[in-house]
């Protein structure tokens, strides 16, 4: 492959992986939970990412997340190749680049809804008021200005992983990425949530979700399926300009958040 | 990120167990007030010691005959094992000219008896002397006259006698002025009352009755011309080891030997003073040591917490990694938080510790060492940042998704 071909990838791509292979070593055993994966994830798309457990999309999210490195392979997210990065590098992509909604809401205990939202920012350097507002903003496009004093154990799940959604928005990531995020959470809360997401889309963010439910996966623009490590399937539903499909069905007006 | 944030993550952390921080911090306090108090025993014990050997006298040095304790090793000679303090050793130290240095010399003859007063009666020390005697050892009258020159030379019986004497043979309110009670079978009258003055270590210094040694040696001891002891007050205290040196030449001129070899212990009372001190100081470090290794144990205990308390928060070190903290902030906050431990820790432990010193403890008043609170302090700060460092790298050391998995 040539050079230039690797730069037009990085270019206009958020996510551009390319034979993404991840090994692990257990004990004396090598596990392959990556097996070859290409991605190219373009701005401003809603891309479902689905699997059985033991398929590698967790393996596939870490590394989406700069949580983990690949073994082989190239990944460029928006544009930086995150091979050649150290760990503090990397701290600041996932700080700048990513925003993080996980299956169990992962808010810090004892810590009030704003001080949570917050916290990006906190490692960003912002200074004390901007980060207020911010993250005042933030829980607002969430619906939960009200709740912003409140602690994670005097919310209910929905209204947490609303909380984890604004946190993954305050920083303007380049993508929001979640990991099962309805999978905490019953089936009308689970409908509430995604149709957070697909606003968001619809307000011009890049949406990587890994589930494993089709209903979730109905959500998404575009549909990728993982089998043993290796892509099976992508199937585009609509355009990446499109509106997101459900958001589309919808006869609500649609108020862009964001 | 700044240091405020810093701060407050660290305070929300330390303060998320408020009984388990309050125990560790009780850790901290317990050395830190230990360390305070102990010193302050140690420097207080020391004044003390120094003040009971101020009360001995001001400026003197002793000499003592050895004979009447048993000959020293380095005696040396036949002719030596002779040697007495007589009038003539007196009169030498008293030249100015041989002795420069020397305010007063006063002869002691020292023995035991039963003072009898009407059916009253009391075992006390009796000391035969001159009148210079009781400036040199710091005594002062409380009632009548002290003994003169004319006493002595007289040979006259006339005694002043201490406040333990005074109070075992006399009634309350009773004048022992003009009054004439018995030393063993002589008679002695009383012409003064010493005032009170304490007791130097063992000695109850108020058990004491003093009269010219004259009279002491024909009535009492028998001895003449020799003496048990001779008291030498310096001029002052910057002189007394000059007039140490001078009075242990004049000896040993006149018993034909050399310094090193003379027949009576010198005991300077400069030398004593440091002496004292260095034993005091031995015994202060030692206080401080024990106190430190309290210290220390506080400090395990803050190690201790710290490292539960990552374990247990090994999911929040995750999410923080996650939403993009780096290395260095979450080293910060768990070492923050053990500073911040042992901070509250240090600086309660100087509060109890400053008011601990206010009690008195087995007899002796702790006098607060200045080093010891910036001391204590300091090392409550650096055991915080010690024992934190462990934890604390841990914490920062975590990979993201290990710390995300943790359950």
């Amino acid at each position: 492959m040539d050079a230039g071909q690797d730069r037009s990838v990085g270019g206009h791509a958020v996510i551009a992986l390319r034979r993404v292979v991840k090994t692990y070593e257990m004990g004396d055993l090598e596990v392959q939970a990556l097996r070859g994966v290409s991605i190219v994830v373009e701005r401003g798309d809603f891309v479902a990412i689905m699997g059985a457990s033991g398929s590698g999309k967790s393996t596939l999210m870490n590394i989406i997340g700069c949580l983990d490195v690949p073994t082989r392979g190239q990944f460029f997210l928006d544009g930086i190749d995150v091979r050649t990065l150290d760990e503090s590098a990397l701290s600041r992509i996932r700080n700048r680049k990513i925003g993080f909604v996980f299956q169990a809401f992962n808010l810090i205990p004892r810590t009030t809804a704003l001080a949570n939202v917050e916290l990006p920012l906190v490692y960003a350097g912002i200074k004390a008021r901007e980060r207020r507002e911010r993250a005042a903003a933030a829980l607002d496009a969430v619906g939960l200005a009200d709740r912003s004093s409140h602690f994670p154990n005097e919310m209910s799940g929905g209204q947490q992983q609303r909380v984890a959604l604004a946190r993954a928005i305050v920083m303007n990531p380049a993508l929001v990425l979640a990991d099962e995020p309805t999978g905490n959470l019953d089936t009308v809360t689970s409908g509430e949530i995604m149709n957070m997401f697909s606003r968001l889309n619809a307000g011009g963010r890049t949406i990587v979700v890994i589930t494993h439910e089709e209903e979730i996966a109905a959500f998404a623009k575009r549909i990728v399926r993982l089998r043993d490590g290796l892509m099976v399937a992508d199937r585009r539903r609509v355009p990446v300009e499109a509106l997101p499909p459900k958001l589309a069905e919808a006869t609500v007006a649609i108020g862009a958040a964001g | 990120m700044t240091g405020l944030d810093t701060i407050r993550i660290a305070w929300r952390g330390a303060t998320a167990n408020k009984l388990r921080s309050a125990l560790t911090v009780l850790g901290i306090l317990i050395g830190v007030a230990a360390v305070i108090i102990l010193l302050a025993v140690g420097t207080g014990s020391s004044q003390a010691v120094q003040n009971r050997i101020k009360a001995l006298g001001t400026n003197t040095i002793t000499v003592l005959s050895r004979g009447r304790f048993g000959r020293g090793p380095s005696t040396g000679g036949t002719q030596s094992q002779n040697a007495v303090l007589d009038t003539k050793s007196l009169q030498t130290i008293e030249d100015p000219t041989q002795a420069p240095d020397v305010a007063s010399v006063s002869p002691v003859v020292s023995t035991t008896e039963t003072a009898t007063y009407g059916a009253a009666s009391y075992s006390t020390s009796v000391i035969g002397t001159t009148p210079a005697y009781l400036p040199a050892e710091g005594y002062t009258i409380a009632a009548g006259s002290p003994i003169t020159a004319i006493d002595v030379v007289n040979r006259r019986r006339v005694a002043l006698i201490g406040q333990t004497v005074l109070s075992n043979l006399f009634t309350s309110g009773e004048n022992p002025l003009g009054q004439t009670i018995r030393l063993g079978s002589a008679s002695f009258e009383v012409v003064g009352v010493l005032a009170e003055k304490g007791t130097s270590g063992v000695t109850n210094q108020d058990s004491v009755v003093i009269a010219p040694y004259t009279a002491v040696q024909d009535e009492l001891t028998g001895e003449s011309a020799s003496f048990s002891e001779l008291l030498v007050q310096a001029k002052s205290t910057s002189a007394l080891n000059d007039a140490a040196a001078e009075v242990e030449t004049i000896l040993a001129n006149q018993n034909g030997t050399t310094v090193a070899n003379l027949p009576f212990s010198v005991i300077n009372q400069g030398t004593l003073i440091s002496t004292a001190q260095s034993t005091s100081s031995t015994f202060t470090t030692l206080l401080g040591a024990v106190a430190a290794i309290s210290l220390l144990v506080g400090g395990i205990g803050v190690m201790n917490i710290m490292l539960v308390t990552v374990t247990e928060r090994t999911r929040e070190i995750g999410i923080r990694k996650a939403v993009g903290a780096p290395r260095s902030a979450i080293l910060a906050q768990f070492l923050g938080e053990a500073v911040l431990l042992s901070l509250i820790g240090g600086g309660a432990g100087v509060l109890v510790g400053v008011i601990g010193t206010h009690f008195k403890i087995e007899g002796v008043t702790p006098v607060i060492a200045g080093y010891s609170i910036p001391l204590a302090f300091g090392i409550a700060i650096a055991v915080g940042v010690f024992f934190g460092l462990y934890p604390a790298n841990r914490a920062a050391s975590l990979r993201p998704i290990d710390a995300l998995r943790y359950e």
